[in-house]
């Protein structure tokens, strides 16, 4: 093994002994503050160790872990999404009790998986990176005792997502069955290379890994737990769950079904574009009937991994690769800043309820009065999740059209419009809700943390939305290197 | 810098009102009239501007500016004044002006949230005035959106909720047609030429395949159509202004309505030329029955500010024939009607402001009698019904008598059942005039009369609906090269002579 390939290790090595460092401190010294400043500090450090392999992208470190500009962005947003919910739990966690430590280990684990999951070329630390994310995320999930919702929500998703990985693993042996072969980048092309009777096998492999991702991305027809779990986990936990959780195994999916070729088999790709389809009209249709701001949330997010959806389709037509690449991932970056910011105004709004999140619609009447800035702060969130300009949402949304556009999938596009337009109808919902007369005057705290984590993502959530041209640079720079 | 300035002056009042507010809640309104009052400043050496002759590219325009913004998509900071755009932000600043007046004693919520949506409204409409570039057209298209909602949902009437829904729906989805046939537009040219670009001088009239060309205008068309709004869409329309405050009442009838006939006029028709043409025939009958449908509507309301804004889906028909007949003087009338429409509507919008803020009703037969109580009001609403009947010698007639004259040698029919409209206009106008104004005043009613603010906001529309009716000239020449420019690229055979009348 090169030096170089060491480095290309350098950030899930620091972050596992920080990890471990972090580990210790609880068991000695239990302080929430510091535990929490070792949490922000590993992740800065890992953000850190990022920086010396730059220039020598891409590198492969062993046959598992493949870095290059890709694996880069999306750990850069892991990282980020993960130091904002750290920062968001420690106000929610803060005065429930003694034992919350824990918690932010389980967190830091959790982003290491999702670390591993987007550098991974390989089934085997696509199913190590998805199983460490996914453990830690049920424990954190259940972690905080605030009635028994939260357990549900645990169970609910252990379940579930423990049969997805079983339908994951299956697929991944099928394929292994026929092609004899884990690697992705060895993989590549073997749609082409197999007898008929191989395709089939294979079509059916990579059938149940798709679904099993499909399941972990909550999309259509595959969504049937995510309003509940979003509903039950505690508001931070849900904030991670949606952004890191997701980007993670969307990154995945994007580099697995590109680099195998997995992409170019017909039938998966029809089933993709209908995927798309079903879920961005199921997403925003079933919104629509919703009277709890976290359950509007979870649909809403469904439709969103509808539109993102359409990345893959277009993906999968000639020429159509790179820039559905950069196409979906400035998506999911406004979709992290902007999800972050949902979830984080949630949380403000529910740290001072012991029993369960605030999330009813009526809770948030009035807040325009109550509270201004954090009305205004999450009136430009849903703007950004309507796709209105200036915030971030808006470049998103316009970079899936113009790839559906430029792809000529006018169904697909059609479906887009709709599924906008009736997104809208519950998002003024809840914009409309906050400025009716406030049913009571209770003050609402604004803890120092989360209230600076709604500053900076609001900030850059018009900056970005104004001024996109940098972040569409680096995509662009990093995107190169894919491969 | 005079536009970007402009834009920069009303983001920013609005922003420092919003502030104010903490300090004192008469401060707003007060921040709104200086920043109203800078804009206009800054309006005025706008005038005086000469052609850039010296840019062969565009040598019609007064002022181009172009920044790079998001260079990856071909995507700059792309702003230009001509005639026709000076003449539109000049009405926005003033109708902003009114729409502040009609609201100043009104508005006891959140003043300063209220002033900020009002400014941040004014600059996203001077924005879509000026955009040159697709994206950033497309940009500002929304950004007016969002503050006019939040003008009808927060401080509008018993149904509000209803009415701001169905005002952001429906130009919301049309939008993001607008959206994908811009996307599609730009993504052909760059296959024709091989540049991406959103820049509207590289897509003006392309030759694009026809059938394409046609399916890409009416993404356009159907976006500006349901703004204007033509029928049949038109129904977001009396909702909203029926629930909105008076301010944002006066802002929708007088400038956002007219964001649709702009946009008709400075992209459909350049861009898509020969589909304009084919679809021509449709959209002057949409406009025909605009008119009599409004008017038809218009006479069966009891709510007031139901009435007028029926008559605005009437009077918009006008500008929609206009548009279409795609003759020279058909297309000065069109614009002639929006800027006489505009002022004409907005101060009947007033009107009804100040009958609902004094009666608390805008139910016309709780109405009756009030020449009696308030006079100054009653003479005032006199001249703005006339004007909107289109009387000659106002500003109304010289725009529909324009549009009317020039349709009937385009098509005959259309002609004569549109001339339908100015007849039922009078008769709901004038009807609406008695309920409201004559008969026999409910006694022990004491009412306040117009006062001096009131009438002197008034008196200036009436002298600017008296200018543009007795000399319209002015207008005409400012806005001849652009649309002589629109007239060559469609109608390729024709000879463009001048209006003069």
């Amino acid at each position: 093994m090169s030096g170089l390939q060491l480095q290309a290790l350098l950030p899930i090595i620091t972050l596992s002994s920080l990890i471990l460092i972090q580990m210790m401190f609880i068991a000695f010294a239990r302080n929430l503050r510091l535990t929490v400043s070792i949490s922000v500090i590993a992740l800065l450090l890992t953000a850190l160790s990022f920086f010396p392999m730059v220039d020598h992208l891409p590198i492969s470190a062993t046959p598992l872990i493949q870095l290059d500009g890709f694996a880069l962005f999306y750990s850069g947003l892991v990282l980020l999404g993960a130091l904002m919910v750290t920062f968001l739990s420690y106000d929610y966690l803060r005065d429930q009790g003694e034992r919350q430590d824990e918690f932010f280990m389980l967190l830091l684990l959790s982003c290491l998986g999702a670390l591993i999951l987007v550098s991974s070329n390989h089934f085997a630390s696509f199913i190590l990176g998805l199983e460490l994310l996914g453990v830690s995320l049920y424990t954190m999930m259940s972690y905080p005792t605030r009635g028994l919702f939260t357990l549900e929500a645990a169970l609910k998703y252990l379940i579930l997502s423990g049969v997805s990985s079983a339908f994951i693993l299956f697929g991944a042996a099928l394929i292994y069955a026929i092609e004899g072969k884990l690697g992705f980048t060895e993989l590549a092309g073997m749609n082409h290379t197999s007898a008929a009777s191989g395709q089939f096998i294979l079509l059916m492999g990579s059938t149940m890994i798709f679904a099993g991702i499909m399941f972990k991305l909550s999309l259509a027809p595959f969504h049937l737990w995510t309003p509940d779990v979003y509903d039950g986990a505690p508001a931070p936990v849900t904030a991670f769950l949606a952004t890191v959780s997701k980007g993670a195994i969307f990154a995945l999916a994007l580099r697995l079904f590109t680099t195998t070729g997995l992409i170019d088999l017909d039938p998966l790709l029809r089933g993709l574009s209908f995927v798309a389809m079903v879920s961005i009209l199921a997403g925003n249709l079933l919104a629509l009937l919703q009277d709890n701001v976290k359950r509007i949330l979870a649909y809403s997010s469904i439709a969103h991994m509808g539109y993102l959806a359409v990345a893959f389709v277009v993906a999968g037509k000639a020429g159509g690769q790179i820039m559905a690449m950069e196409a979906a991932s400035y998506f999911l970056f406004a979709y992290f800043l902007t999800t972050l910011l949902a979830f984080s105004v949630v949380t403000i709004m529910s740290i001072a309820d012991h029993e369960v999140d605030t999330t009813n619609l009526g809770d948030y009447e009035g807040l325009f009065w109550r509270r201004p800035a954090l009305a205004a702060v999450f009136t430009a969130t849903l703007l950004s999740l309507a796709g209105i300009p200036l915030t971030a949402g808006f470049i998103g949304k316009f970079y899936i059209f113009s790839i559906g556009v430029a792809a000529e999938a006018w169904l697909l596009m059609a479906f887009v419009v709709i599924g906008s337009g009736i997104g809208i109808f519950y998002y003024l919902r809840i914009i409309f809700a906050m400025t009716k007369a406030p049913r009571t005057d209770v003050k609402i705290e604004i803890p120092t943390a989360s209230g600076w984590v709604a500053v900076v993502l609001t900030v850059s959530l018009v900056l970005f939305g104004v001024y996109p041209s940098p972040i569409i640079d680096l995509i662009g720079e990093l995107m190169i290197s894919f491969g | 810098m005079l536009v970007i300035a402009l834009i920069g002056v009303l983001i920013a009042g609005g922003l420092i009102a919003w502030l104010s507010e903490g300090w004192n809640r008469d401060w707003p309104k007060w921040v709104s009239l200086v920043t109203i009052f800078l804009a206009a400043i800054l309006i005025v050496p706008m005038f005086s501007l000469q052609p850039l002759v010296h840019q062969p590219d565009h040598s019609e325009w007064l002022l181009i500016y172009d920044y790079p913004w998001i260079p990856r998509f071909g995507i700059s900071f792309l702003l230009g004044l001509d005639g026709l755009s000076l003449l539109m932000v000049a009405l926005t600043v003033f109708l902003g002006l009114v729409a502040l007046i009609s609201s100043w004693d009104e508005i006891d919520k959140r003043p300063g949230f209220f002033q900020f949506n009002l400014l941040w409204t004014l600059a996203g409409v001077v924005g879509v005035f000026v955009a040159l570039d697709l994206f950033l057209f497309f940009f500002f298209w929304e950004v007016m959106l969002i503050p006019m909602y939040l003008l009808i949902a927060i401080w509008g009437h018993e149904r509000r909720a209803y009415a701001s829904m169905k005002f952001f729906l429906f130009t919301q989805i049309s939008g993001l047609l607008m959206l994908v046939s811009i996307l599609a537009l730009v993504l052909f040219a760059e296959a024709l030429t091989g540049k991406l670009s959103f820049n509207y001088f590289d897509l003006v009239d392309l030759p694009l395949d026809e059938s394409l060309s046609w399916w890409l205008m009416l993404g356009f068309f159907i976006a500006f159509v349901v703004k204007l709004p033509g029928f049949p869409f038109h129904t977001w329309l009396p909702d909203a202004h029926t629930q909105a405050p008076t301010a944002a009442s006066v802002l929708l009838a007088g400038i956002l309505l007219k964001t649709g006939a702009y946009g008709l006029i400075r992209f459909t028709l350049p861009l898509f030329p020969g589909a304009a043409n084919d679809i021509a025939h449709v959209a002057m009958l949409l406009g025909a029955i605009g008119v009599v449908y409004g008017a038809i509507q218009a006479f069966s309301q009891d709510d007031f500010k139901r009435l007028v804004a029926y008559s605005s889906v009437s009077h918009m028909g006008f500008v929609l024939i206009g548009i279409y007949a795609l003759q020279e003087i058909t297309l000065q009338g069109s614009v002639m009607q929006m800027v006489a429409h505009g002022i004409s509507t907005a101060a009947l919008f007033m009107i009804a402001g100040a009958l609902q803020h004094r009666l608390h009703t805008r139910d016309m037969n709780k109405m009756g009698g009030l020449w009696m109580d308030m006079p100054r009001m009653g003479a005032i609403a006199l001249f703005f019904i006339v004007a909107s009947l289109g009387m000659p010698g106002l500003g109304n007639f010289v725009g529909e008598f324009l549009v009317l004259m020039g349709a009937f040698q385009v098509d005959l029919h259309i002609a004569v059942f549109a001339a339908l409209g100015l007849i039922t206009a009078a008769v709901y106008s004038l009807i609406a005039m008695q309920k409201v104004f004559q008969g026999t005043p409910t006694q022990g009613r004491s009412l306040a009369d117009f006062n001096s603010r009131e009438v002197s906001t008034m008196l200036l529309m009436m002298i600017g609906l008296t200018l543009l009716g007795i000399h319209p000239q002015p207008v005409f020449d400012m806005v001849e090269p652009t649309l002589r420019g629109v007239f060559t690229l469609t109608s390729p055979a024709g000879t463009w002579l001048g209006v003069s009348p």
